[in-house]
């Protein structure tokens, strides 16, 4: 982004990585198959790069409202600076807290997460996807992330995108509202689960496994980590693979 | 009679100073709470409260308990009307004074209402069953001790003996209209209760009277009885469910409130704005309940103690100690036990206790995902997961008791702007792996 910026170019979209999809070695294959989407179809994005900074959301559902505040508003002031006025998220996380608590501190933006943005890329005839690929016959499962789905209301968008690729879509029992979480929501990711029966995640991953299909698909990177832990304590990862739809999407186009 | 109207005036009064007491109680207990309730978008509120109270819509995503729930709410309503005939009647002394005025249409009301007594006895029935036979597993979790569960059975109890009340009265008196018609109104042919009326066939004319004057006041005092008892009750909810959807947050659902005095003081640290006011902040997030929201309090009364939210919670499910509902459950309890205390001159909110702590344990708050299927669950917009994050803002910035996991992820945001101990200028890194990894 400093480098459009010094040119005095501005993006057409702002694609806003995330931490995870910049630090975790698995959610950067997302970031990375995201990226060669919007490059295939020339599209023209940007990343913030070193400058991008945690939103705060794992701090601010820790309870740590000052730490949360110091990241919002220091992101906003770079975010305004470039003048940015529309952003695409691969994490729902990072969707809703720039989406739902940015306003109130000043940053406004028309953000989107890669779900409604593909779908559109889809809807419009951008990304075309030749009948009868690789995905037919393939069984796919699609895990609602409560931040994107629940939250948001983005039930639809990540299943359109998953019915183009032409593979059997099947539903688990607790599906849309009624989703269950993987367990990572309101910063569970970064602390180990309190005392209990079992574990979400793999509770999750059970029902998700019921259903028989070959791929859990996923949209949110904390959903990709907790479901491939739990596909790992079921010892399913050679039958079943977790993908974000992203990756499904670039796989599809042999990108 | 005259005995009976002066009784019956001094029990109306009584009953009334007796609810009035105790509404008064409950509204300074929600006062307690911060911030006024708010009022804005009265037109988004309106369709809130119509649609979600008045029209049950959440209700309906679990169809059969909503179907039984609807006939028992209908019931409830329109039957309360009849009531309104008993107060007059009450007072004045007559009897069925609105049968004469109503002609024809008095027995098509006198059905309805009948009919609807016996849907809600039914469905009270199966309430019953569910909860005591079939065990449904969300009316037997943990927070449901003795005084919950028999709280709900004395509820669903009462309402069976009141519709019974009602019958018996009907059948007692059709058969006075027959015997005493220039004492006792026509009320038409009352399908369900004249199935009753061969048990009372071989009563003498005085035994019917009394019989339908036993019912009659068992079914008005059963009525004024549960006035007050709901206040004690889970079962205000059939009240408080109206203003809890009226007065239930309007903002989008992904939003934390925001702390104004922590955004002044960040953005003055930051260089960006003039320096705080001084004085005193109050206490960041809840310890205790007069540090939550007024809209938290008024829930924690609405609550009628489902499970529902309970029973979606994920971290319950998998044997958590959290439940969404035991929260808004102990919220209640906390602040009748203060004005209990406060009524016999203790030390109120200061006793020592606190609702975190002593009521809710860290273990709960520290188990919530934040998925928000509990908010998504409640029939009636409470919304559990506020109290949470309130409490987890307390343990976080007034005792920096947050577990050690996330004061190791606040460091890493805090030196490396990201929750792992990654240094920031390897952000940008995931692009030049690519084309390795590929």
């Amino acid at each position: 982004m400093a480098e459009l910026a010094a040119q005095g170019r501005s993006p057409e979209v702002l694609f806003w990585v995330g931490c995870a999809g910049s630090f975790d070695d698995r959610s950067k294959r997302v970031t990375r198959a995201f990226v060669k989407i919007l490059q295939s179809l020339k599209i023209d994005f940007a990343v913030l790069g070193t400058e991008e900074a945690c939103t705060g959301d794992p701090a601010r559902r820790a309870g740590n409202e000052f730490l949360f505040q110091v990241q919002a508003i220091n992101n906003i002031q770079v975010l305004n600076g470039y003048n940015i006025k529309r952003m695409v998220t691969t994490c729902p996380h990072c969707f809703n807290t720039i989406k739902n608590e940015y306003p109130q501190l000043g940053g406004n933006y028309a953000v989107e997460h890669h779900s409604t943005f593909l779908q559109r890329l889809i809807d419009e005839g951008r990304i075309v996807l030749k009948e009868g690929g690789t995905f037919k016959g393939r069984r796919i499962t699609y895990h609602d992330s409560c931040y994107l789905g629940r939250v948001n209301g983005v039930y639809e968008a990540p299943r359109a995108v998953l019915a183009a690729l032409d593979a059997d879509l099947v539903e688990m029992k607790r599906s849309r509202a009624k989703g269950l979480c993987c367990g990572a929501g309101g910063a569970q990711m970064f602390k180990e689960p309190e005392p209990g029966k079992k574990d979400i995640n793999v509770e999750r991953t059970d029902e998700a496994l019921n259903t028989n299909a070959d791929t859990i698909a996923v949209a949110c990177p904390f959903c990709m980590t907790m479901m491939r832990d739990g596909v790992k304590a079921r010892e399913k990862e050679s039958e079943v693979a977790v993908k974000d739809i992203a990756e499904l999407i670039a796989e599809r186009q042999g990108l | 009679m005259l005995v009976q109207q002066i009784l019956f005036v001094i029990i109306l009064a009584a009953t009334g100073y007796v609810v009035w007491r105790r509404a008064r109680g409950i509204a300074r207990n929600i006062r307690m709470g911060q911030g006024e309730l708010q009022t804005d978008r009265p037109g988004e509120r309106l369709r809130n409260m119509l649609l979600v109270a008045f029209g049950q819509k959440k209700m309906f995503k679990r169809p059969w308990p909503a179907i039984l729930h609807f006939f028992v709410y209908i019931g409830f309503l329109v039957i309360n009307i009849e009531i309104l005939e008993f107060i007059v009647d009450g007072i004045a002394g007559t009897h069925r004074i609105f049968a004469p005025y109503l002609g024809g249409l008095y027995p098509v009301l006198m059905n309805i209402f009948e009919f609807l007594a016996v849907a809600v006895l039914a469905s009270c029935a199966i309430f019953l069953l569910r909860r005591n036979v079939a065990k449904v597993r969300r009316f037997w979790s943990r927070e449901m001790t003795a005084w919950p569960r028999l709280d709900a059975n004395l509820i669903l109890t009462a309402e069976i003996l009141l519709m019974i009340a009602i019958l018996t009265m009907n059948a007692a008196d059709q058969w006075l209209q027959v015997r005493t018609p220039e004492k006792y109104p026509a009320s038409g042919t009352l399908f369900f209760s004249s199935m009753l009326m061969p048990l009372f066939n071989e009563m003498s004319t005085a035994a019917l009277v009394v019989t339908e004057r036993v019912a009659w006041w068992f079914h008005i005092l059963g009525i004024l009885g549960f006035a007050i008892y709901i206040t004690y009750s889970k079962h205000l909810h059939i009240v408080l469910a109206f203003p809890n959807t009226y007065f239930a947050p309007l903002k989008p659902r992904g939003q934390m409130k925001n702390i104004e005095v922590v955004t002044n003081e960040v953005r003055a640290m930051l260089g960006l704005g003039d320096a705080p006011q001084t004085g005193a902040p109050g206490r960041f997030g809840a310890k205790d309940v007069n540090d939550l929201s007024r809209i938290s309090l008024l829930s924690a009364y609405a609550c009628t103690e489902c499970g529902r939210c309970t029973d979606e919670c994920p971290a319950n499910i998998t044997g958590k100690a959290l439940s969404p509902r035991k929260i808004m459950m102990d919220t209640r309890d906390r602040m009748e036990d203060i004005s209990r205390s406060l009524a016999k001159g203790g030390p109120g909110l200061d006793d020592g206790k606190s609702l975190f702590g002593d009521y809710i344990t860290r273990e709960e708050i520290n188990a919530c995902t934040a998925c928000q299927a509990c908010v998504e669950a409640c029939p009636v917009m409470i919304n559990p997961l506020e109290i949470i994050l309130d409490i987890r803002r307390y343990i976080a910035m007034e005792e920096s008791g947050a577990p050690a996991a996330w004061n190791a992820m606040f460091q890493n945001i805090e030196n490396n702007f990201a929750p792992w101990k990654f240094p920031p200028s390897d952000r940008f890194n995931w692009a030049n792996e690519g084309s390795r990894t590929q």
